[in-house]
């Protein structure tokens, strides 16, 4: 591996933004060739991905390179460098194989957007920053590919800038992440006080060591792992920074399934795997596993009463992350990056799928005006059947593994964590094939001329939907086999600190009853929904309260929101702005003015009054050098 | 003659002059005040050059009478436009620079 | 009391009254007359000084040349006494007059007191009688201040080109 592969690696997908950014103009007539630069950008990057897993594969030693020095200072220096280890390469993978597809299904899914081209350079430029999220070999690095795909996802969101509620998400998430962010910032700038460096590796060795000043005292790792996790919780949408997920789905599908459920929502659990470290040695992990299950099982709870399947989907994302939350909280970094990357696979899967039924149904989104598209879209029927498989835990599905290995580590920590996770299993298997169930059996309930235009997607669609299917189905068999023993565990083991509590238990015990709870969620949702629609008014006052997510946006909205919304309107902006400042500035031009209404009368306009003054000037100069000098 | 009491002839002739650049209003007096002035510089340099006993003081008041002769040429055209214009050169009546 | 100190009384007495005359008289024809009578006294003064150069062109250039161009412009406006529109207060005017007997002061101060302490005041004249010829005045001009002398031909021919561009456009506006 080399320097070169690592920058050809980045920089194509930043090319492939510029020439859809700059020349969209040129290329506006011709949306086929604009796609398809923007795929073959991300392809390049996924065959340069592929040359560095292989490298590492082999056994190369983990690469960390600098570039060159970005910032100098008397006593610092931040570099442009990267770091490529099994967990970097794990990363590129999914980025760069999931982009590459998505960028190929966008093709056909954005057909006809008159905002095609800039479509693909936002997507482009979102890859780029994932890039660097992921290789950057120092906190500032990771921050700068934080904020950049956070922006991405602000432009991505709002893309249809002509539809308000398309905006207005757009805001929400970059206002919710911004607090994420600040979090992260802080626990940098703590990091930076306590070592002097943010590059990973002389920071850990720095931190095992024991060898850094103490910031807050002896807690200084406790509050800054605390404070990054605060950026995963916004960026990953935890609670209680999870509200701006559910409303990101108003940005093209693609982009929910490539940004909101592979790639960028997980960028906190890569940040806490990668500072694995740090959290072992801080003992945070716990806080880290109990936000995570519960976010788990809170979003599981919401997920089973929407009704609009991309909600249902990105609620299910919420929880998902909960789950790989809870994995690295509870030390096993490779289950939860193991969870990551199954999950990046069939849940990008299944949102690709909801979009080629949003094609198909008129972007109808609403799952109650679907039902029985099985016979009229087979394929996308199987495809999304595989990722609901693989997510609800079907025996031997990826979903499975990488699920049982968590919720195997989760016992060794804490039963109520376990059973806590094993409840949200359930429940994520009941609402997805509630999800299914709804959609694609029984009676067609859409309108009569929206029925008969039902059609599979095609070919540039379906094609990486099927590609998906595949390694959603089969990626756990091949990578987790054998639990602790798996492949995947060997290949990252260099990467994370042994775990400090091994699992305890049978392991096939575990698996069997995690099967058992997947098939039993499955059968209820069969037993409720295979024959009839969800009601549309809410029975009783539980279910009231999770279709209407908890009133979470409403608390918000009352508690924080408002208030900010009031002090700012009659404090900042009729008292500091209209009183204060504008009285500041408006008195001094008023007092300029006074001065000048006096001062004008001294131009009479009379040249021999302007010579008076100018003898009168020569006559005292004079007489000071004359009798007082 | 003692070179002082040239001096203070000369300052006595350049006051007159400022005298009545500031009470004159008929432009063509004002501009006979300033070449009064004039004048009464070259009294104080050729009787400085007289005293020091060369011959610069003198040559100053060559270049001092050629810039005052283009000066009045200049100075007269203005005053014939003004003219032209405004029917007057009362100084008190062009005041357009009025505030 | 000598020949020159008689003589130095009158030219400077002349120039004075004809310098206060000027300022006095309201109707410009007797002011530039007056004008000339200081002139000639003046060029009297330059004499006496030994200057008999600069005298001769006092005469020509500014009683000849100069003051015949005045004449000129004032007869050819036609110009009377003016109007008393717009007349200057006579506060300011009384003001004017206070500064500039303050500045005649200041100016005899100057001459009497401040310029005893320098150089000029204590170099002695060479002779008794030194007169400086044209022959010297031409030596300077034409060496050591030849290039201010070419200067001064520009100027010339600026204002020459001045003149001409100002009367002309005025009287392109008439017509």
């Amino acid at each position: 591996m080399s320097l070169e592969l690592i920058v050809v690696l980045l920089v194509a997908p930043l090319v492939g933004f510029l020439i859809n950014g700059l020349l969209g103009k040129w290329l506006k007539g011709n949306e086929k060739l604009s796609g398809w630069i923007g795929a073959l950008a991300v392809l390049i990057s996924l065959i340069c991905s592929i040359i560095a897993f292989t490298s590492v594969h082999s056994g190369a030693t983990p690469f960390d390179e600098t570039l060159y020095e970005w910032i100098t200072g008397e006593t610092f220096a931040f570099n442009i460098g990267f770091r490529v280890d099994a967990l970097t390469t794990v990363m590129l993978l999914v980025i760069t194989g999931v982009g590459f597809l998505i960028h190929v299904y966008s093709i056909g899914y954005m057909h006809g957007d008159p905002g095609y081209t800039r479509y693909f350079a936002y997507l482009n430029l979102f890859v780029f920053a994932m890039l660097i999220l992921v290789l950057g070999n120092n906190y500032l690095m990771m921050f700068v590919g934080w904020e950049g795909v956070g922006l991405c996802s602000y432009l991505l969101i709002g893309f249809w800038y002509d539809k308000k509620s398309a905006t207005d998400a757009g805001k929400k998430a970059f206002i919710v992440n911004r607090i994420g962010d600040f979090g992260f910032l802080l626990g940098m700038f703590t990091l930076f006080a306590a070592f002097g460096t943010l590059d990973f590796a002389s920071l850990f060795d720095a931190a095992e060591a024991d060898n850094f000043q103490k910031v807050f005292g002896a807690s200084t790792l406790v509050i800054a792992t605390l404070l990054l996790f605060v950026g995963a919780i916004g960026k990953s949408a935890q609670i209680p920074l999870y509200v701006w997920l559910p409303d990101a789905m108003e940005g093209p599908t693609p982009v929910s399934a490539l940004i909101h459920a592979a790639t960028m929502v997980t960028a906190g659990v890569y940040m806490i795997a990668r500072s694995a470290v740090l959290y072992e040695l801080a003992h945070t992990g716990e806080v880290v596993a109990w936000i995570g299950v519960l976010t788990a099982f809170f979003a599981a709870t919401i997920a089973l009463t929407q009704n609009d399947i991309k909600r249902i989907l990105a609620y299910s994302t919420v929880s998902q992350l909960g789950y790989m939350f809870l994995g690295v909280g509870v030390g096993a970094y490779a289950s939860g990056v193991f969870h990551l990357v199954t999950h990046a696979f069939f849940k990008g899967l299944m949102f690709l799928t909801a979009g080629s039924v949003m094609h198909a149904m008129a972007n109808e989104l609403d799952m109650r005006k679907m039902g029985g598209l099985r016979a009229k879209m087979p394929i996308t029927h199987w495809t999304f059947l595989i990722g609901a498989l693989a997510i609800a835990g079907f025996p031997f599905l990826s979903g499975f593994w990488s699920k049982d290995e968590i919720l195997h580590s989760a016992w060794g920590s804490s039963p109520i964590i376990y059973v806590i996770g094993l409840v949200t299993a359930f429940l994520t298997a009941f609402y997805m094939f509630r999800l299914i169930f709804v959609t694609f059996y029984g009676e067609s309930r859409a309108d009569p001329d929206v029925a008969s235009h039902v059609h599979e997607s095609p070919p540039v669609m379906w094609i990486p939907l099927a590609i998906l299917a595949i390694p959603s189905a089969l990626i756990g068999l091949l990578l987790g086999w054998g639990g602790h023993e798996s492949w995947f565990h060997h290949f990252t083991k260099g990467v994370f600190p042994e775990a400090h509590h091994e699992a305890s238990g049978n392991v096939l015990l575990f698996m069997a009853i995690s099967s058992v709870v997947g098939l039993a969620g499955i059968a209820f949702a069969w037993m409720r929904y295979s024959k009839r629609a969800p009601s549309d008014e809410p029975t009783n006052a539980l279910h009231k309260l999770l279709a209407n997510k908890y009133y979470i946006d409403e608390i918000y909205n009352a508690l924080i929101v408002q208030p900010i919304k009031n002090g700012s309107h009659f404090i900042l902006w009729q008292l500091v702005d209209n009183g204060i400042i504008d009285g500041i500035v408006n008195g001094v031009a008023a007092i300029i003015r006074f001065i000048g209404g006096i001062l004008r009368r001294l131009q009479t306009g009379l040249v021999q009054a302007y010579i008076v003054s100018m003898v009168l000037g020569i006559v005292l100069f004079l007489a000071y050098y004359l009798f007082f000098g | 003659m003692e070179l002082q009491y040239y001096l203070i002839l000369s300052a006595l002739l350049f006051t007159t002059g400022v005298i009545g650049v500031l009470i004159r209003r008929n432009a063509i007096i004002i501009f006979m005040c300033i070449e009064l002035m004039l004048n009464a510089a070259n009294l104080a340099f050729v009787a400085i050059s007289r005293s020091l006993g060369e011959a610069t003081g003198q040559v100053f008041v060559f270049f001092v009478m050629t810039v005052a002769a283009a000066e009045v040429a200049i100075g007269l055209a203005i005053i014939v436009s003004v003219f032209k214009h405004r029917q007057t050169i009362n100084v008190d009546e062009v005041n357009s620079l009025k505030g | 009391m000598n020949a020159e100190q008689i003589l130095f009384i009158l030219f400077g007495g002349v120039s004075l009254i004809g310098a206060i005359a000027v300022i006095s008289f309201r109707h410009p024809i007797y002011s530039a007359l007056s004008l000339i009578v200081t002139f000639f006294a003046q060029a009297g003064l330059f004499l006496l000084l030994g200057a008999h150069f600069v005298a001769a062109v006092q005469v020509i250039v500014y009683a000849g040349a100069i003051m015949v161009l005045f004449l000129f412009v004032i007869m050819l406006l036609n110009l009377g006494t003016l109007s008393a529109k717009g007349a200057m207060s006579g506060k300011l005017k009384g003001f004017a007059i206070v500064l500039g007997i303050l500045l005649a002061v200041e100016g005899v101060y100057i001459a009497t007191n401040v310029l005893n302490n320098t150089a000029i005041a204590s170099a002695q004249p060479a002779t008794e009688t030194p007169t400086t010829t044209t022959y010297d005045i031409g030596e300077l001009l034409f060496s050591k201040y030849l290039l201010p002398f070419e200067v001064t031909s520009l100027i010339l021919l600026a204002a020459l080109i001045g003149v001409i561009v100002l009367v002309k456009r005025g009287s392109e506006a008439e017509n």
